[in-house]
């Protein structure tokens, strides 16, 4: 167990710098980030002064170094637009993303569990037509889209709910639904898949040959084993969404990481998008590092050995 | 209480397929009593997996249970309700499967799942559990009992879970067991070792066995009686002496003839061989089952369903048209009378 | 059991039993015709491909011609005075007819999608066979590849690199294909990885088959039905994509009828005008729809046994 948990640590950390590698190169997509920065009005001295400022003159593996021993320092650099500290920025808008991507993520494993236990229990049967369809239709929704047509509906014909802003809880449910529903589809077929092989496996005859209650049945001994790889795939959906919140955040103006990503990018604010593409990735990756040890620790055949 | 403790009558299982129903058990009759192994035999496919899970109100749910009588311990079990039968389930009546492999859960310890059962059916506490858990695990043979109650299937090897399996089974001190082909899947070394277990522990609590299995060695070794099954029905019944010494049956004659018996076989002939193959038994067709395959085969034959008949001997039955006589005059001329 | 009845040895026959078995391409034919969501989500997608292909001829107006003077008139199941057949769909802010905006805004949908989910099936591909079937080190770097696309979003990166680079339909098609191949090295790894050690694959490279040899003619044919049940998903994941940067403003540029674009535009009039925002949402919708029914239907089809 331990053995499988550092190896896995190791090629997390491993990822982990090759995407500061990519994000870091991210500035030189534009050609001279000095240039850019400097606008189109700035003489070639300016240039050269930026050049120097910004230590864009340095050699390029000097300057990756520099931007991640200050990365790892906590120091990801001063906003162009904002002027001050990319982190503090980050860190004050990181709590509502994190509250959205969390009530997002129960929204959409609270419909996906059941719906898939429930489809796998009566497989072709009206309930599992049901969630099939609702899977199918889920797939081919655009969340941006979908989450107009909830504030059109919601939000101006039946006004149940606020259209935009972070402040109450009630700002949440639009887009924690609109995000949320994003998974159900996944999460939703492979609950139900897990679940109909679990149900037909010889254990679970064994455990009906016991006498157990078809509610021990069903959650001791099927769940159980069914949810494993859903606690994987729930880790990487919950990356995505965090990805996805982009465009929520921006169409609910909620004030988080998203919106704020979506401003950066708007303002060419260099240094910003890079932290926060960092950020991401990396609350990624130590998400799935945890998923998968979770998962060993769910699963005593990789636990115990 | 009498001393019967399973009855069954005219017990059918029908399954809906793509072409139509397959009868895959047609109306068979037997019953168990206290300390008595009966052993069911006959190729694969024959229905004898579905019996048991008939008995146990196991089938898959697209499969369809029939019966006249399926009495266990006087208490009918065809007006049980689904929570009767899950009450009676590892109470009174447990089941050992094929497959030691994938019959215990993953995810628990074989403390978790031998103690779950008990715990379920008596009112007992869980050290008292973990007791007759450790007990159970010494009887079957398992050495350190109490350290691998912590342990995980995936530590044990196919002949300790089988172990493990027939421990669990036993541990609300059931009237019947059924047994289907528990050593299937395992060494041959093992198998031995399991089935004299089964046979030791039969008589030790006094219970009913029913064993299912293709090895006619192991029942002529442990059976009271013997029912063969060919293509879904009981084709001869009797104790074990009469089937095995006095085979009435053509198919049960041909089966015998396939294995060596010591003092019996004549050594300059080979061995036989039934030709042919199993009839479908998709949709309805009444004939004899084996008439295909029968050197004695006749017209009538295949005319119409053929009914159980005695033989010689009481408790003795087959299912054939030919008389009592002709049967043993055919057995000592393939010499496995 | 092959002669399709069953002779007795007394000469007496029992009943006829064997069915005439079909070949497995009639049968795959036979689900495929039966099959529901395979057939309508074939027909949609083959409908809106003609739309896209023949946009010109059937369009009743230019898609980009503004007349100010008729802006913002409802489609024809609306009762309102302005309603006219001259414009079915209506008009947007702009006096822009929609539904000749709707039809060449399919051209772009499928363009994107097509080739995003082209640059992105090769590079997947080649990735997702080496791995598997080279295996060991070669399936460590790809799959240490796979895991540092995963890790990187794949919107706030498109939106990022458009920005930076500039957009068009071009660089959006690129940056959207090298982002998205990571579904086709997944699967196309396992897959291959089960291809590979079947007997006629051992047996080639036994004789001496070249590896692209063996690749492409042992291995490829067995994995081609994966191959398109991804390219299907990835074609809808890349249209949804276009959409969702278009929607944001950095995907394709204004004037052209993007069906996100189409939607950003009438988001500002969306209070009374919702159809503004209905009409190319629905049209996104059905265009996806068809698409994941084709392709669900196709692993349907083609492999019943992976279903579920």
């Amino acid at each position: 167990m331990l053995i499988y948990a550092v190896k896995r640590l190791s090629v997390a950390i491993l990822v982990a710098l090759t995407v500061s590698l990519l994000t870091f190169s991210m500035i030189y997509l534009s050609g001279d980030p000095a240039m850019a920065l400097a606008g189109e009005a700035a003489t070639q001295a300016d240039i050269e002064n930026i050049r120097r400022v910004y230590g864009y003159d340095q050699p390029i593996y000097v300057q990756y170094f520099d931007w991640l021993g200050n990365a790892l320092k906590g120091n990801l650099g001063q906003s162009h637009y904002l002027n001050s500290p990319v982190s503090e920025v980050i860190f004050t808008r990181l709590p509502v993303t994190m509250i959205l991507g969390a009530s997002a993520l129960s929204f959409g494993l609270l419909l996906a569990i059941p719906l898939g236990v429930l489809a796998a229990m009566r497989p072709n049967t009206l309930i599992d037509r049901f969630a099939l369809g609702l899977a199918v239709i889920g797939q081919a929704l655009p969340s941006f889209w979908f989450a107009l047509i909830m504030i059109f509906f919601f939000g101006v014909a039946l006004r149940w709910l606020p259209i935009t802003g972070s402040d109450s809880w009630l700002n949440f449910v639009m887009p924690s639904i609109a995000l949320g529903y994003y998974i159900t589809p996944a999460v939703m077929r492979l609950t139900r898949a897990g679940m109909i092989e679990v149900l037909s496996s010889d254990y679970i005859r064994t455990a009906r040959a016991k006498g157990l209650r078809p509610s021990i049945v069903l959650f001791k001994h099927a769940l159980r084993n069914a949810i494993i790889p859903v606690v994987s795939l729930a880790a990487v959906q919950f990356g995505f969404m965090l990805g996805g919140s982009i465009v929520i955040e921006t169409i609910f103006a909620i004030n988080g990481l998203g919106q704020l990503a979506w401003e950066s990018i708007l303002r060419a604010d260099l240094p910003m998008m890079q932290a926060i593409v960092l950020v991401l990735s990396c609350f990624y990756i130590i998400l799935t590092l945890v998923a998968d040890i979770l998962n060993a620790f769910l699963d005593p055949r990789i636990r115990v050995s | 209480m009498s001393d019967r403790i399973l009855e069954v009558e005219n017990l059918t299982v029908d399954i809906p397929v793509g072409g139509g129903m397959l009868h895959a058990v047609q109306g068979i009759s037997f019953h168990v009593d206290r300390g008595e192994t009966l052993c069911i035999v006959g190729e694969s496919g024959c229905g004898k997996s579905l019996t048991s899970l008939a008995v146990m109100d196991l089938l898959p749910s697209k499969a369809f249970r029939g019966a006249n009588v399926l009495n266990l311990a006087d208490e009918d079990m065809l007006s049980a309700g689904e929570r009767r039968m899950s009450d009676i389930r590892g109470n009174t009546m447990g089941m050992i499967f094929q497959e030691p492999m994938t019959s215990l859960n993953p995810a628990y310890t074989i403390g978790n799942q031998m103690e779950e059962g008990i715990k379920r059916h008596k009112n007992v506490s869980t050290a008292e559990a973990r007791e007759r858990a450790i007990y159970l695990l010494e009887k079957v043979g398992i050495t350190g009992a109490a350290s691998r109650l912590s342990q995980y299937p995936h530590q044990l090897s196919g002949g300790l879970r089988q172990r493990v399996m027939i421990a669990m089974t036993l541990m609300c001190g059931p009237n019947l067991i059924i047994a289907d082909e528990p050593t299937t899947a395992l060494d041959v070394t093992i198998q031995a070792q399991i089935l004299l277990l089964l046979a030791e522990l039969q008589r030790e609590f006094d219970m009913g066995l029913i064993l299912i299995t293709h090895d006619l060695g192991v029942v002529a070794r442990i059976a009271d009686r013997v029912a063969v099954m060919y293509a879904g029905q009981i084709v001869e019944q009797g104790t074990a002496e009469q089937v095995f010494n006095r085979p009435t049956h053509p198919y049960t004659q041909g089966l015998l003839e396939c294995i060596p018996i010591p003092g019996k076989t004549d050594r300059s002939k080979p061995l036989g061989s039934i030709p042919g193959i199993v009839p479908s038994l998709i949709g309805k067709f009444s004939a004899c089952h084996f008439a295909e395959r029968c050197p004695y085969a006749m017209d009538e034959c295949v005319a119409e369903n053929i009914d159980m008949q005695g033989a010689a001997e009481a408790g003795h039955e087959y299912r054939c048209l030919l008389d009592n006589e002709t049967c043993d005059a055919n057995a000592r001329k393939k010499g496995v009378a | 059991m092959t002669d399709g009845s069953i002779k007795s040895r007394t000469g007496v026959h029992i009943e006829d039993r064997i069915i005439d078995e079909p070949s497995p391409g009639e049968r795959a034919r036979k689900r495929m015709f039966s099959h529901v969501g395979f057939m309508i989500g074939g027909f949609v997608l083959l409908v809106i491909i003609a739309l896209a292909f023949l946009a010109p001829l059937i369009s009743p107006h230019d898609p980009l011609d503004q007349q100010l003077a008729r802006k913002l008139i409802p489609p024809i199941w609306h009762d309102h005075l302005k309603v006219t057949w001259a414009h079915p769909l209506g008009t947007d802010q702009f006096g822009r007819d929609y539904l000749s905006r709707l039809i060449h805004g399919s051209q772009i949908s499928l363009l994107i999608g097509f080739s995003a989910m082209l640059i992105s099936g090769v590079i997947g591909t080649a990735l997702g066979v080496a791995a598997g079937y080279f295996g060991g080190r070669v399936d460590m770097v790809v799959n240490f590849l796979i895991t540092t696309r995963l890790s990187m979003p794949v919107i706030l990166v498109a939106l990022a690199v458009v920005s930076l680079v500039g957009n068009s339909l071009t660089i959006v098609i690129w940056v959207l294909g090298l982002l998205i191949w990571d579904r086709f090295a997944v699967v196309m790894r396992s897959t291959t990885q089960q291809v590979r050690n079947l007997d006629y694959v051992v047996a080639a490279q036994a004789i001496g088959c070249s590896v692209p040899r063996i690749i492409f003619t042992e291995i490829m044919p067995n994995i081609v039905n994966n191959l398109i049940v991804v390219a299907t998903i990835e074609m809808a994941h890349a249209i949804i994509l276009e959409a969702a940067l278009s929607f944001l403003g950095l995907g394709v540029q204004p004037p052209a009828p993007s069906w996100g674009l189409m939607i950003a535009e009438g988001k500002n009039h969306m209070l009374f005008d919702p159809w503004l925002i209905g009409i190319p949402g629905t049209a996104l919708f059905i265009l996806i729809l068809a698409i994941n029914l084709l392709g669900d239907g196709i692993r349907d089809v083609t492999a019943p046994e992976n279903r579920n």
